[in-house]
């Protein structure tokens, strides 16, 4: 059985180029490339950059070692634009990401706005414009650097990134400006409420998606509790231990140098591991509001939510695991990742059917 | 609309607005200094390290780890303050399908709030005083009142509802 495209109730909530249908296709997309660029990125750049800053780090170590102070300067510049090369896609990811995530949180308040729909339309639109540009500013600057700007310490790309951030500010500004307008005079809006319906699916992404968030609060509780101080601690003692073997003539500094790196791989892994089952928990209570949408058979349906939940437990997992287990725990964490983008894709085309029928049983597309 | 699901929504959008201006303020008038110092201190660790001063190469590392300790401890608030409000938001949209009691409910909606707010305060008091007991103490206290209302909320949810 399928979602009832007739339905007049459904269908009211998902009038063609709302901006509530505008703020779910664009939500979703923006969270499928945000996960594939995440994906990419940790299996061609991630470990080769940290394989770099290692060299690096050991070049300042044998620099100091030599009483060369130039070469010192010239390691930590090298190292801090291996940091911004991976700090600045890292960013990108996250950024997408969570772009998508409150285009969606965007949506469900839509009924809530008590803003005319031209203006909610436009807001929408801007909101979607600014979640691309954003990520996209974010990973030019470090490929466009200070070249042909005017200023002293910002490039083209940063200004677009912090445009794009403020148009983000400006657009949230005015849906919460709707949103008091609503709070403050009780009056009901021209928009029905999403359709509430107590489906399997449903159910089961809301509590998948609420256990995921609650192991992620767990792990992060442990984290804090047995290892962030540790951790601390071990990172102060290595750099002295490397600083003092350089000292002594460079002897134990590769030692001391890797074991600052396996020091970075176990805290990256576990911080990762915490976010991304979070995250993850999130996108699946979010995605329980638009079920209703997705024009699909029950039991494709039913797929579609189970392999994103599986693949939601299964990246963080192997991401966690890949302290002891290495590449084979990464590529079965991307796999992962791979699962989460599909079952997402798979929805959203659900919904791109949905809209379709919806629209030609209307007359709307000519 | 429900009282537990006004009290979700209106405490998620202030916390996250919360967070968003602790985070303005935060980016605008202390991450650069902060993480200048960081830089600063590492680069110069090494340097002294290079003139074989020991003395001053271990002190420029213990100002790093200081720093660095203030650092993801404000940077985690502002992500946890944040996150935690759209946790809220999308718990308030969705609270009608949690198959509980309404008076059940807007305790788990009070509870949720409490500890979101009380626990990145613990987080940021540690900056205050670097190992605060008390600061520790209600960090974990808040994330434990928000993990038990999660559990009630998930097992409502995978509850089918009886009336």
């Amino acid at each position: 059985m399928s979602t009832q495209v007739g339905s007049t109730q459904i269908a009211e909530t998902f009038a063609p180029m709302s901006a509530r249908r505008l703020l779910v296709f664009g939500g979703i997309a923006l969270i499928a490339v945000g996960m594939l660029f995440g994906d990419i990125f940790a299996v061609f750049v991630l470990h080769q950059n940290g394989g770099q800053t290692g060299q690096a780090l050991l070049s300042a170590s044998e620099a100091a070692s030599a009483g060369n102070t130039l070469g010192v300067k010239q390691a930590f510049e090298r190292i801090g634009g291996l940091l911004e090369d991976h700090g600045t896609k890292v960013d990108t990811h996250v950024h997408m990401t969570d772009a998508g995530y409150l285009a969606l949180l965007l949506a469900l308040i839509q009924p809530y706005v008590a803003l005319p729909q031209k203006h909610k339309k436009t807001l929408a639109r801007l909101f979607l414009a600014g979640g691309l540009l954003l990520p996209v500013g974010i990973f030019l600057i470090h490929y466009v650097g200070l070249a042909y700007s005017p200023f002293a310490a910002i490039g083209w790309a940063s200004v677009l990134a912090d445009s794009a951030g403020a148009l983000l500010i400006v657009v949230l500004l005015a849906e919460a400006y709707g949103l008091w307008k609503w709070l403050a005079r009780r009056a009901p809006v021209d928009e029905p409420d999403f359709p509430d319906s107590r489906t399997w699916e449903r159910r089961t992404l809301m509590s998948g998606g609420t256990i995921l968030i609650l192991l992620g609060f767990l792990h992060g509780g442990w984290y804090a509790g047995v290892d962030l101080y540790r951790h601390e601690a071990r990172e102060a003692q290595i750099l002295k231990n490397m600083l003092d073997a350089a000292n002594n003539g460079g002897a134990g500094t590769v030692v001391q140098v890797a074991s600052y790196g396996s020091l970075a791989a176990e805290k990256a892994v576990k911080i990762a591991a915490h976010s991304h089952v979070i995250e993850f928990g999130l996108l699946a209570m979010l995605l329980s509001f638009v079920q209703p949408y997705v024009f699909l058979s029950e039991r494709w349906k039913r797929r579609w939510v189970l392999l994103l939940l599986f693949g939601s437990f299964l990246l963080p997992l192997f991401v966690l695991l890949e302290l002891n287990l290495g590449l084979v725990a990464g590529g079965i964490a991307d796999i992962g990742g791979v699962l989460v983008i599909v079952a997402l894709v798979a929805m959203l085309v659900g919904i791109l059917r949905y809209s379709g029928h919806l629209d030609a049983a209307d007359g709307a597309v000519r | 609309m429900s009282s537990a699901r006004k009290v979700l929504i209106v405490g998620g959008l202030l916390l996250a607005a919360f967070g968003m201006l602790y985070g303005l303020h935060y980016a605008v008038f202390v991450e650069h200094q902060t993480l200048d110092r960081m830089g600063a201190s590492l680069a110069q660790a090494f340097a002294s390290a290079s003139q074989r001063d020991t003395v001053a190469a271990h002190g420029a590392i213990d100002a790093y780890a200081a720093t660095k300790y203030n650092y993801v401890r404000q940077v985690d608030v502002h992500s946890h303050w944040i996150g935690l409000g759209m946790l809220l938001i999308v718990l308030g949209a969705a609270f009608d399908g949690v198959a509980l009691s309404a008076r059940l409910k807007t305790w788990l909606a009070i509870s949720l709030v409490t500890g979101s707010f009380v626990f990145p305060t613990g987080v940021i008091l540690q900056t205050v005083s670097h190992g605060a007991v008390y600061a520790s103490t209600l960090a974990i206290v808040g994330s434990a009142i928000v993990m038990a209302a999660l559990i009630a909320v998930a097992w409502g949810f995978s509850r089918v509802e009886q009336s």
